[in-house]
């Protein structure tokens, strides 16, 4: 083979070279500025949270729950940039820890909700035949009801302090298991829409036909095949489940005291708004920003990965 | 047709009776009862009040005797004296419901006709511009709109009282609180089934009869765009349900809503199940409409 001849398959490989599909989605991606602006915010946030409280704590001395009564509620300054609330404690410290509370919350609950959603959703599809149908009628039923008054319950009836694993608050565990629980639902169904066309490719009859198992077939050749949807719905639980944390901790049924996330916050600023706004403002306006962007990044990842799904 | 929605109808008695059972058994399940809460009462005491409401028999007779007394309307509830859960639902919810209705009033107005002008005026000022409106209402959560909706228009302004339930002017900012967040997914709904059916033959043959252009704007192509937000009704309004109990708390309204979570906390056992059996049967009521509204929007689809 001379050297003319393979350069030219060199050429032709590079010619043919497909992308695949998350090539093809990541620049797709990047063209919706909206979504990559979003995506930044979002880093920013999390650093904000995440580095913030340890910055705040070397650069002004503030901490989440220490205080300072002779200063009570103070308005913004350069001390505490974003004020004092009634029992003296830094805003800004608390928004921080605060934030971190809800997006650990929000990850953890959706990290549940992934395990839980796409494990039924793919035995159901997998299995099909009357499990199928009996385990989506059980789907189908829980939809229907309303299932966040249950929560409530829960979250009212069982003491925090009967629930926690080793040193994590009670509370906590109640609150990624209730909003894991719940959010599972419309993931499973989707994964088991996947599962039932993909379960009839012909590399699965293959596989099949190679003798290999059939939990390793569902799991190591379909399972990674759907997530596309899977990421993309994951994205939009995200918000959701914040949401309903913070709806939580804002009725009191959630984060307790001396732990603090974004619901909380913007409870105690609502009862104090009207003399000290900017205990409503801190809290209200990061959360409102994060969700906001939790949102867009979605419908982003959305367009990429699946452009058939429209706008729903 | 008939058939159908006899059927579903059926459908809902064991659907809502599996619902209590789960929730009967939830309360079961958590440590403590009612009756041991904060202050001890005298044993003896705590025997006869436990006797009287029959926390003293096995879990299978309790329930019996809940749901016996929630279909005639005469279980009483446990922490307020002399008053059956039929009766405190039958004075809060009145409340609750005009609130939810307001809100759904609201959200279908200004959700429906942001979404025409968007689909209408696509990628102009205007699609952007409402369409941006939206995403914001999605985003901001209702306990942090309607503090800052009191903070600007009540205590700022003096437009309208901030709190209570009393006449159409305290009416004007829970609705909108509520509404607000619908509103924009209603409008996102619209814009994208108007967009679907605007080019579709059907609209074009209406334009060519010589139709007014409001004409096929509303009777012909927002008819066939309306599916997906019908479809959206059912869950919105188990949405709104839970969002009048956060609405009910900030503008301290007496509804069913945050009354719900009161007698959660107070393990009114009797009251939880209650409520939650009464708002299951209005959502898959809700939902069921839902369906039947399928058919007359959409003339092919056929209900099994």
């Amino acid at each position: 083979m001379s050297a003319a001849d393979t350069h030219l398959v060199v050429d032709e490989r590079e010619l043919v070279a497909g992308t695949s599909l998350w090539q093809d989605a990541w620049r797709r991606w990047r063209r919706n500025r909206v979504s990559v602006v979003s995506a930044v915010v979002l880093v920013a946030v999390m650093v904000f949270c995440s580095v913030g409280p340890l910055a705040a704590e070397l650069l002004l001395g503030a901490t989440y729950d220490g205080q300072d009564i002779s200063l009570g509620a103070s308005a913004p300054s350069w001390a505490h940039p974003m004020g004092t609330d009634v029992l003296g404690r830094d805003v800004m410290a608390r928004t921080m820890h605060g934030g971190r509370v809800s997006l650990m919350v929000a990850l953890v609950a959706t990290a549940v909700s992934l395990l839980v959603g796409v494990t039924y959703g793919a035995v159901s599809g997998f299995v099909g035949g009357r499990v199928d149908a009996a385990m989506m009628r059980f789907v189908d039923l829980l939809l229907s009801t309303p299932y966040l008054l249950l929560v409530i319950v829960l979250m009212a009836v069982i003491p925090p302090s009967s629930v926690s694993i080793g040193g994590l608050d009670g509370s906590f565990v109640l609150m990624f298991a209730a909003l894991g629980l719940v959010s599972w639902l419309v993931l499973a169904r989707i994964v088991r829409g996947q599962v039932l066309s993909l379960k009839q490719q012909e590399y699965v009859e293959a596989a099949r036909a190679i003798g290999v198992p059939q939990a390793t077939i569902l799991f190591r050749h379909i399972v990674p095949n759907t997530l596309g949807p899977v990421i993309v719905y994951s994205t939009l639980t995200i918000p959701s489940v914040m949401l309903s944390e913070a709806f939580l901790s804002f009725l009191g049924l959630g984060i307790r005291e001396p732990q603090a996330s974004w619901g909380t916050l913007v409870s105690d600023g609502a009862n104090a708004m009207v003399v000290y706004p900017w205990l409503l403002l801190a809290p209200g306006l990061t959360m409102t920003l994060t969700l906001f962007c939790l949102n867009f990044l979605g419908d982003g990842l959305r367009d990429a990965l699946d452009p058939r799904q429209g706008e729903t | 047709m008939t058939t159908f929605v006899a059927k579903r109808l059926l459908q809902i008695v064991p659907l809502v009776v599996l619902l209590a059972l789960v929730t009967f058994l939830l309360l079961q399940l958590a440590p403590g009862g009612p009756f041991d809460a904060e202050r001890s009462f005298p044993p003896e005491i705590q025997r006869q009040l436990e006797a009287r409401f029959q926390l003293d028999q096995p879990w299978y007779v309790q329930f019996g005797s809940y749901m016996a007394g929630l279909a005639d309307g005469t279980l009483p509830s446990l922490k307020r004296p002399g008053l059956t859960v039929g009766e405190l639902i039958g004075s809060s919810f009145p409340v609750s419901l005009l609130l939810g209705s307001l809100a759904m009033a609201f959200a279908l107005a200004l959700g429906i006709t942001s979404g025409i002008i968007g689909a209408l005026r696509q990628n102009t000022i205007w699609d952007w511009s409402t369409m941006s409106v939206a995403l914001v209402g999605i985003s901001v959560p209702n306990f942090v709109l309607g503090p800052l909706l009191v903070l600007c228009f009540a205590l700022g302004l003096g437009w309208f009282p901030p709190a209570r339930w009393d006449g159409p002017a305290t009416w004007v900012l829970p609705a909108i609180t509520l509404g607000l967040a619908y509103a924009a997914y209603i409008a996102r709904l619209t814009r994208a089934g108007m967009l679907e059916v605007i080019r579709a033959d059907f609209v074009r043959t209406a334009r060519a009869k010589g139709l007014a252009e409001h004409v096929v704007v509303l009777r012909h192509a927002l008819r066939g765009a309306l599916a997906p937000v019908v479809t959206f009704l059912g869950p919105a309004t188990a949405q709104i349900i839970t969002g009048t109990v956060v609405i009910e708390k900030v503008f301290q309204v007496p509804g069913l809503g945050y009354y719900f979570v009161q007698s959660a906390l107070d393990r009114d056992y009797s009251m939880v199940l209650g409520v939650v059996c009464f708002y299951s049967v209005i959502l898959m009521v809700m939902n069921l409409l839902v369906d039947v509204a399928y058919t007359w929007l959409d003339p092919r689809v056929k209900l099994a």
